[in-house]
C-alpha cells in the first residue's frame, strides 16, 4: 500500500484527481415563472428504519424543473395529500387543484449504503401513468439519481431530452497579488458537487468540453505564456496541445472530437487554425490582418463561426472548412462577439453591445434573422448553450463580483448561481453523456 | 543503455517535470486530499554556511551564521526624473493606437535599448474588462505589437523585444468603472536585465 502510494506521489500529475469541494453555490431564481406548467412533486417515502437518506430527492427534482422555466412545482404546503405510490393517488383531487402532472416515489433500504429508488409520473387528467422506474443506487449517488428522475419527467412531459445530469465547467478567481489563484472547476448543472481540476497562479480561461463530455480543452498562462491543454476530467491527465509563439487560445472541439479549432498568432496576428489531435497537423483557416478568434463549429462540422474585426469592430462571420470566403452574420450594433451555437444549429448566442454601451447576451434566430436580448446586465459575457438548447449559461457581474447566470432561451426565466467567494467566470455547459 | 539506467533516467525526467511544475505555478492534484498550495522553492543555502543555530560543537561554544547583508544596485532606468521610469502606455477603448504624448517616452526606451543591446523588454498587452475575453486577448496583443513596432522603428532591435497579451485577465485596477478601465487599457514595458530572471510584474 505504502509502495503504491509512493508511486502515486511520483506520478502525481497522472492522477491529478478532482477534489471535492463543499457546496459553495446557491441558485436564486431572479425572474418570472409565468406560463410555466404546474406540477406536484410529492416528498418521496422512506420505508427504512432510522435516519432518512441525506438527499431530499423530491426537492432536487422540484428545483431542477423550476430552473428549466417550463415547470412550476407546487409549494409543499399546498400539497393536498402525500401519496408515495400509484394506488394511493386520488386523481380527482389533483385535477380539481389544476395540477395535470404528479410525481410520487419512495426509497427502500437495500443495506450497505444502497437504496432502491422507485418513482411514477402520472397524468391526472387521464388518470394514467406516463413513466415509472425502479433503480438501485448508492446513497453517495442519490443526488445524481434525483437528476435522472428530473430528466425522465422533463422528457415525458416536453418531448425533449432533459439536461439535468450534465455538468458545467467554469473558472474561479480568488485572492490578490501573490495569493491570487485561478481554478478551473467542474460541477453538476445545478452547481452542486464542485471539484477543482486545475489550480494556477496565472490566468486560466476558455474551457471547452469535448463532444463525449470526458475532456476539457482550456487556455493556461502558466509560465507566463499562453498554451492550450486538453485534460481528462475523470483522471486529471493532461496534454499540452499548443504552445506556439504569441497567442494560443479559444479552443473549440469539432463535433466528431478529432480536431480543435484554435486561435494562434504565430504568423503575426490572430488567425483561426484547425488542429488534428491525432496527427498534430494544423491548417490555417483565416487569412486577414484583423483579429480572427473565438471559433465555434457548426453542428455538421462543415463550417466555423468566429469573431473578426475585419469590418472595423468585432462581428460574427462564418467560414466553410473546405474553402470559400468568410461571410458576415451579424449587422446590428458595433460589437458582436464570442458566439455559441445551439445544438440544432438554428440559433446563435453572443456578446452584444447595445446603444447604451451595455454588454449583453443576444440571441439570433438564423432563419428569420431576428435578434433579441436574453440578459439585462452591464458586463455579460461567455454565453454557453445547454446541450438540449433549452437554456443559456453566461457570466455576469453582481454587486461587484463575477457570477454565473442562466436564462431560458425564451428569456422567460433567469437565475443567478451564487458562489461563496471570489469571481466566477467563463462557464461552459457540458454535452450529453452518451446513452 | 541498460534497463536500470533507463528506469533511473525515467524517474529523473518525472522529477524534473514535477519540479518544472512548481516553477510554472500550477498545482497538480494528488488523490483527493486537501488542495495543495503552490509552494515557492526555498532558496539554496549559502555556500559554507550551515543552517543557522544548528551547530552544537563540543566545549559549549555555539556558532551561528550572520546571514548575508543585502547589496543594493540602483539602475538608471529607475531614475524618477527619466522618461524611462514611465513604463505604462495607455489606450482608448477598442483601440491600439499609441497616443502622440507617449511617443517621446517610447523614443527614450528605444534609445536605451539601442545603447544597451544586452537588455531585453517584454511588452505585456492588456485591455479593460468589457467585451469578450478571447477577443480582448487579440486586442492586447495588437497593442503590444503597436508598441513593439514603434520601439523598433525608433532604434531597438526586434531580438530585444518580446510581446505577450493577457487581455482583460490581469487588470491594474479591479474596479468596474471608466476610471478603472482607463488604467487597464495598457501596455506594460517590463525590463529584463542581462543575467536577470524576469521578476513579478
Amino acid at each position: 500500500m505504502t509502495r503504491r502510494l509512493a508511486l502515486l506521489l511520483v506520478l502525481g500529475w497522472a492522477l491529478w484527481l478532482p477534489l471535492r469541494a463543499g457546496a459553495g453555490l446557491t441558485i436564486e431564481i431572479t425572474s418570472g415563472v409565468e406560463g410555466a406548467t404546474p406540477i406536484a412533486i410529492v416528498p418521496f417515502g422512506w420505508t427504512g428504519k432510522g435516519q432518512p437518506p441525506p438527499v431530499d430527492v423530491a426537492a432536487v427534482v422540484a428545483a431542477d424543473l423550476a430552473r428549466s422555466g417550463r415547470f412550476a412545482p407546487l409549494p409543499r404546503k399546498e400539497l393536498i395529500s402525500r401519496p408515495t405510490r400509484g394506488n394511493e393517488v386520488n386523481f380527482r383531487d389533483w385535477r380539481l387543484m389544476g395540477v395535470g402532472s404528479l410525481l410520487v416515489g419512495r426509497l427502500l433500504p437495500l443495506g450497505k449504503g444502497r437504496l432502491r429508488l422507485e418513482f411514477q409520473l402520472f397524468d391526472t387528467i387521464r388518470g394514467s401513468q406516463l413513466a415509472g422506474y425502479s433503480l438501485a443506487v448508492t446513497t453517495a449517488h442519490l443526488r445524481q439519481a434525483a437528476h435522472y428522475v428530473s430528466d425522465v419527467v422533463y422528457e415525458a412531459l416536453t418531448g425533449e431530452r432533459g439536461a439535468f445530469q450534465t455538468r458545467i465547467a467554469y473558472v474561479t478567481v480568488t485572492g490578490k497579488g501573490k495569493k491570487r489563484r485561478y481554478r478551473l472547476q467542474v460541477a453538476d448543472a445545478d452547481g452542486y458537487g464542485q471539484r477543482t481540476i486545475v489550480t494556477s497562479t496565472e490566468p486560466l480561461l476558455s474551457p471547452a468540453w469535448s463532444p463525449d463530455g470526458r475532456r476539457l480543452a482550456y487556455v493556461s498562462f502558466e509560465g507566463r505564456h499562453a498554451a492550450v491543454y486538453v485534460q481528462e476530467v475523470a483522471t486529471g491527465r493532461r496534454t499540452e496541445v499548443s504552445r506556439d509563439k504569441g497567442i494560443n487560445g479559444a479552443p473549440a472541439w469539432s463535433p466528431d472530437g478529432t480536431r480543435l479549432a484554435l486561435t494562434l498568432s504565430r504568423d503575426g496576428n490572430p488567425e483561426i487554425y484547425v488542429l488534428d489531435l491525432r496527427t498534430g497537423r494544423r491548417r490555417r483557416l483565416t487569412h486577414d490582418p484583423a483579429i480572427d478568434t473565438e471559433p465555434v463549429w457548426e453542428p455538421d462540422g462543415r463550417a466555423i463561426i468566429f469573431t473578426s474585426d475585419r469590418g472595423g469592430g468585432p462581428q460574427l462571420y462564418r467560414i466553410p472548412l473546405d474553402g470559400g470566403r468568410a461571410r458576415r452574420l451579424t449587422f446590428e450594433g458595433d460589437y458582436n462577439s464570442s458566439a455559441d451555437i445551439s445544438p440544432d444549429g438554428r440559433r446563435l448566442v453572443f456578446v452584444h453591445r447595445d446603444a447604451a454601451g451595455h454588454f449583453r447576451i443576444a440571441l439570433l434566430d438564423r432563419r428569420s434573422g431576428e435578434m433579441r436580448m436574453l440578459s439585462d446586465g452591464v458586463l455579460d459575457e461567455s454565453p454557453s448553450f445547454a446541450p438540449n438548447g433549452s437554456m443559456v449559461l453566461y457570466a455576469t457581474e453582481y454587486r461587484g463580483r463575477g457570477v454565473l447566470a442562466a436564462v431560458s432561451v425564451d428569456g422567460r426565466v433567469s437565475q443567478r448561481l451564487r458562489f461563496q467567494a471570489g469571481d466566477v467566470r467563463e462557464p461552459a455547459w457540458s454535452p450529453f453523456e452518451k446513452r | 543503455m541498460s534497463i536500470r539506467t533507463t528506469v533511473l533516467a525515467g524517474i529523473g525526467l518525472v522529477l524534473v517535470w514535477l519540479a518544472g511544475c512548481t516553477g510554472m505555478g500550477v498545482t497538480p492534484r494528488a488523490g483527493g486530499g486537501a488542495p495543495a498550495e503552490v509552494v515557492e522553492a526555498a532558496p539554496a543555502p549559502a555556500p559554507g554556511g550551515g543552517p543557522a543555530g544548528a551547530a552544537q560543537p563540543e566545549a559549549g561554544a555555539r556558532t551561528s551564521g550572520a546571514g548575508g547583508a543585502p547589496r543594493f544596485q540602483g539602475m538608471s532606468i529607475d531614475n524618477p526624473a527619466s522618461p524611462l521610469s514611465h513604463r505604462t502606455i495607455y489606450f482608448d477603448f477598442d483601440s491600439a493606437e499609441v497616443k502622440d504624448a507617449d511617443r517621446e517616452i517610447l523614443a527614450a526606451h528605444a534609445s536605451y535599448l539601442s545603447a544597451n543591446p544586452q537588455v531585453r523588454v517584454i511588452l505585456e498587452g492588456h485591455t479593460d474588462e468589457r467585451g469578450s475575453r478571447e477577443y480582448n486577448i487579440g486586442l492586447g496583443e495588437r497593442r503590444a505589437k503597436a508598441v513593439a513596432r514603434l520601439l523598433e522603428f525608433m532604434g531597438a532591435s526586434p531580438s530585444q523585444i518580446e510581446t505577450v497579451s493577457y487581455g482583460e485577465e490581469k487588470p491594474a485596477d479591479p474596479g468596474h468603472n471608466e476610471a478603472a478601465w482607463a488604467k487597464n487599457r495598457r501596455v506594460e514595458i517590463v525590463y529584463v536585465m542581462p543575467g536577470q530572471k524576469r521578476d513579478e510584474p
